[in-house]
């Protein structure tokens, strides 16, 4: 593409579902994984009379949201419905947002510094799942998703290549973490994207005919297409031919695209306001608190970790991938300890521990004073970095400070030096071969005899001070 | 019979107080329904029929306590089935109960059975109901109006003293009238459409049905309130609707709009109109001739509004989830089209293309978009006409008495007239009443009450003074036996 006269216009529709945990209009769970058609109720199965009553805490997400891709929120929108059939879409019609949206006119900025417009942002309830291969002969409907709370994110065709789609979406998933308004699972469909695409001449600014690739359950899936769109368009052009306006399907394992429909005969879905709905009516005040709770985005948070604390870019990301987890490792930085140090850990040994479950950042046990505690034993020398694991361990389990299990569980490194010349002693004397050949030049042996004397202390030994008399030991007997 | 003739609060007193059997009256309200379908021309104002009462086992006591109420076939109701009038939902059972309906039992009443109704509430004679026409009591060869019609037959017929409806266009006020009883829709929002069955949601309202006007305020006070189930339910509290029954109209301020006395209206009509404004004067209230310039655009813009809204609210019946499925369908569009188009009526067929239509792109704005503003200036006129100090506005119910079974069914656009003075009432979402106001040639005919949004009580003692000064139109005559009207 670079030495093209072409240029590709990508425009992305990015669907994330709300982390509220519970339906839009109704109060079914949200929750992944339940059998199907359990997490059901008259509202969201379209039952005869039954009506929707929006969740207030899904609009407070959805705000958010807009508000950190730094929309414009109306103060009046209006929920449409959006009318078709399908088996899985119950009432006939999805509740979404049309001719008078959440919010407009936002922007992200990339990596690389340019900055993509957003087109709107707008809230909507999902469809139910249909089942094509539960059962030979018939579609099965599974209705839990029904009216699961989604946004969906329209950017303007501002992206040049399926990197830069590529880094957009990155950036939105982010964003979307870091403020808890989604967990941006791509593979329980959380985050689903659809991408618009042309091409036109370099500089340009007509509109030429796009299509929209479905499916794109990967970021990679998202660059992948892209390109291979791009190519099939580009191609298409070579050959003197015009891209029609379709919709088609990314086809994973084939690395291709399919046509799924042709755009002309598209569906009027005779949007209109839903009458059952009153308009979503945002007071000043509400949306100023949000905002005001928004507090610093990962952008800008991401660079003062690096600036502040001087930590590479990779612990910066990791680090500021979700609130509280970056207001978590600044605690801990706050009691004093070096900014590095704790950032292992944290992204370390305390990650761990919290992907397993057995603790939150949250637990008494992990918080950021009694990891400080530990760190000190650490820095002291009372603790050798493998004990510490240990003791990190102790305490997510039973939430006891680091001092209680570190003496409960005998932990202590020993430092001693007539202890420590002991165990040097006794493995000089019991590897006599392996001394011999350290004292004939074969140093790596070192790492052997250390490794000897470790295992003699059960691991409590003082690993730098064995070093230097284990060093002292065999040089001195070298003659 | 005996029981059901004293008013409900009364009789309800009585059942409280232990000097009536709880389900005595409902008993009767059955017995009566026997009573009133034998011969030739059954009224057929039920599709389902209750257990016996004795099998309810809810409160006894309260302000309805073991009062027979009969419920129109759109509000879902447990131990019932629901049907709206329509083969597509034949036989189906809600899962849940509306509202309403719970607000019902909680007050001790007793659900006798559920109404016959045009389908889908789409109709003004119940003559489009999957189950047959409802014939009216007062004369058995014609309507009694609809779409409610079976809950105002049943009212009219003595067998239940009061009843639910909902109201739409005047689906409970043009049966009133046609049946000699009292029906009210309260204001949009008053009462919660949740379990009610929508038809077009930003007109639909649960409207109550009574032999009386206190009859009915007892039920709309017992139904009406918040409910957070409904988010066009308004969280204001209800004014004590049967005490305002007694307040008397001395200096009230009763609007006559011009555009509802035009000069196509039945003479019959028109005199006992006259006799009722005489006698609200005669009452103490004064007379204020107003004007309501857009009510010309009601007919038009609820004919598209409705239409639009029951187009998407009808969508769910698709033969997937409940209800009629046609059986033979060999993919899933047949199984839409087969099931929809066996399932439904010609009116409900007619009216979901005539919105699907209205809200297609290119014609949405030429006709949903127009009707809206359409709405809005016809509320604009009840507004600026209340804020001029009228506190009521008195017009005939429908331009005509009860017509003849048959008569309009293959006239859609004289069929739709007859809720010509109605819809105006649901465009703008104000309270309005019918009231009997005499006969003609042994026909009821109702005048129409309406005020502004709330003013549900300023409607009932004007309608209590009217009742008071008229008389009320009596009873058709009770069947006897196996004989026919
Ligand atoms: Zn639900």
């Amino acid at each position: 593409m670079k030495d093209s006269p072409l240029e590709a216009v990508i425009g992305l529709e990015v669907h994330v579902q709300l982390d509220t945990g519970r339906k839009l209009f109704c109060a079914d769970s949200t929750a992944f994984g339940a059998p199907p058609n359990t997490a059901v109720c008259p509202v969201c199965l379209g039952l005869p009379g039954a009506l929707p009553v929006l969740d207030a805490g899904a609009v407070d997400l959805a705000l958010r949201a807009a508000l950190a891709l730094e929309c414009t929120i109306h103060p009046i929108s209006v929920f449409a419905r959006k009318n078709y059939f399908y088996p899985d879409l119950p009432k006939g019609y999805q509740i979404s947002q049309f001719e008078r949206p959440l919010a407009t006119r936002g922007a992200v900025e990339l990596d690389n510094g340019r900055r993509v417009r957003i087109r709107r942002v707008h809230m909507e309830e999902d469809a139910g799942k249909s089942l094509h291969d539960r059962f030979a002969s018939a579609t099965a409907v599974d209705l839990n998703r029904t009216g699961t709370p989604l946004i969906e994110i329209v950017s303007e065709p501002d992206l040049r290549s399926p990197g830069e789609a590529r880094s957009c979406l990155q950036h939105l998933k982010r964003l979307m973490e870091y403020l808890g308004i989604s967990d941006c699972n791509m593979e329980e469909g959380n985050l689903r994207v659809d991408a618009n695409v042309s091409l036109r001449k370099r500089g340009s600014e007509r509109l030429e005919a796009s299509t929209e690739v479905k499916n794109l359950n990967s970021f990679s899936a998202v660059e992948k297409a892209l390109g291979v769109e791009i190519k099939r368009q580009t191609r298409i052009r070579a050959e003197g031919g015009a891209v029609t306006r379709q919709t088609l399907l990314w086809d994973a394992a084939g690395g291709n695209v399919r046509v799924m429909r042709d755009k002309e005969d598209s569906q009027d879905y005779r949007y209109f306001p839903d009458p059952d709905l009153p308009p979503l009516v945002l007071s000043a005040a509400r949306v100023a608190s949000l905002r005001a709770g928004l507090g610093e985005l990962p952008r800008a948070k991401h660079e003062r970790f690096r600036r502040q604390y001087g930590l590479p870019a990779y612990d910066a990301d990791v680090l500021t991938s979700s609130r509280p987890l970056a207001d978590y490792y600044e605690a801990v930085v706050a009691c004093g300890r070096q900014p590095k140090t704790v950032s292992n850990w944290v992204m370390g040994p305390v990650l761990k521990t919290v992907k397993r479950g057995i603790a939150d950042l949250s637990s008494p046990g992990l918080a950021p004073g009694r990891l400080a505690e530990l760190l000190v034993l650490v820095d002291e020398g009372t603790l050798s970095a493998t004990a510490a694991k240990t003791v990190l361990a102790g305490m997510a389990r039973t939430g006891d400070p680091p001092g209680v299990i570190v003496r409960r569980e005998g932990l202590m490194q020993v430092r001693e030096d007539q202890v420590l010349a002991r165990w040097v002693t006794d493995v000089v004397t019991a590897h006599p071969e392996e001394v011999a050949r350290y004292r004939d030049g074969e140093t790596r042996l070192l790492g052997f005899l250390m490794g000897q004397v470790m295992r003699a202390s059960g691991r409590k030994a003082d690993p730098r001070r064995v070093n230097q008399l284990l060093r002292a030991a065999l040089d001195a007997d070298a003659g | 019979m005996t029981a059901n003739a004293a008013g409900v609060a009364a009789r309800a007193a009585e059942v409280r107080s232990g000097r009536l059997a709880w389900g005595s009256m409902a008993a009767e309200a059955l017995e009566a329904q026997g009573a009133w379908e034998q011969g030739a021309a059954p009224l057929n104002a039920f599709i389902a029929l209750g257990p016996h009462a004795d099998r309810q086992r809810r409160p006894r006591d309260g302000p309805l306590a073991g009062i027979p109420v009969a419920v129109k076939d759109n509000l879902v109701t447990g131990g019932f089935p629901t049907t709206c009038g329509s083969r597509i939902l034949e036989g189906f059972r809600s899962p849940y109960e509306a509202t309403a309906v719970r607000r019902l039992r909680r007050a001790g009443a007793v659900i006798v059975g559920k109404t016959n109704m045009d389908e889908f509430a789409m109709g003004s004679s119940t003559e489009n109901s999957a189950f047959g026409p409802t014939r009216n009591p007062w004369h058995r060869e014609r309507v009694p109006g609809g779409s409610s019609g079976g809950s105002a037959a049943a009212v009219a017929a003595g067998i239940v003293p009061v009843a639910l409806g909902s109201d739409t266009g005047g689906s409970v006020r043009q049966p009133a009238s046609f049946c000699g009883v009292v029906g009210i829709k309260p204001t949009y929002g008053r009462v919660s459409r949740y379990g009610l069955v929508a038809f077009a949601s930003s007109l639909d309202q649960v409207g109550a049905l009574g032999r009386t006007v206190r009859d009915a305020a007892t039920l709309l006070e017992v139904v009406s309130g918040h409910d957070p189930r409904d988010a066009t339910s308004v969280n204001r509290p209800v004014p004590p609707l049967a005490a305002a029954c007694e307040r008397g109209v001395r200096g009230l301020v009763v609007g006559v709009p011009r555009e509802y006395f035009p000069s196509g209206l039945d003479p019959v009509v028109g005199r006992l109109a006259e006799r009722a404004l005489r006698a609200l004067e005669g009452a103490g209230a004064e007379l204020r001739d107003v004007s309501l310039p857009h009510t010309r655009y009601a007919i038009p813009a609820y004919y598209i509004i409705a239409p639009a809204e029951a187009s998407s609210n009808l969508a769910r019946y698709d033969g997937v989830r409940f209800g009629r499925r046609c059986r033979d369908a060999d993919s899933t569009e047949r199984l839409y089209e087969l099931s929809r188009s066996e399932g439904f009526g010609t009116e409900v067929k007619r009216r979901i293309l005539l919105g699907t239509y209205a809200l297609s792109a290119g014609y949405y704005d030429a006709y949903y978009g127009r009707a809206q503003e359409a709405r809005a200036a016809v509320a604009r006129d009840f507004e600026r006409t209340f804020r001029d100090g009228v506190d009521v506005l008195f017009t005939p119910t429908s331009p005509t008495p009860a017509f003849r079974l048959g008569e309009r069914i293959h006239d859609p656009y004289r069929m739709y007239l007859s809720d010509v003075f109605t819809v105006t009432a649901n465009l703008a979402g104000v309270p309005a009443l019918s009231v009997p106001i005499g006969l003609a040639e042994g026909l009821p005919v109702g005048g129409q009450l309406m005020a502004a949004h709330w003013r549900e009580d300023t409607l009932l003692t004007a309608a209590a003074a009217l009742e008071a000064e008229l008389g009320t139109v009596g009873s058709p005559p009770v069947p006897s036996g196996a004989g026919t009207a």
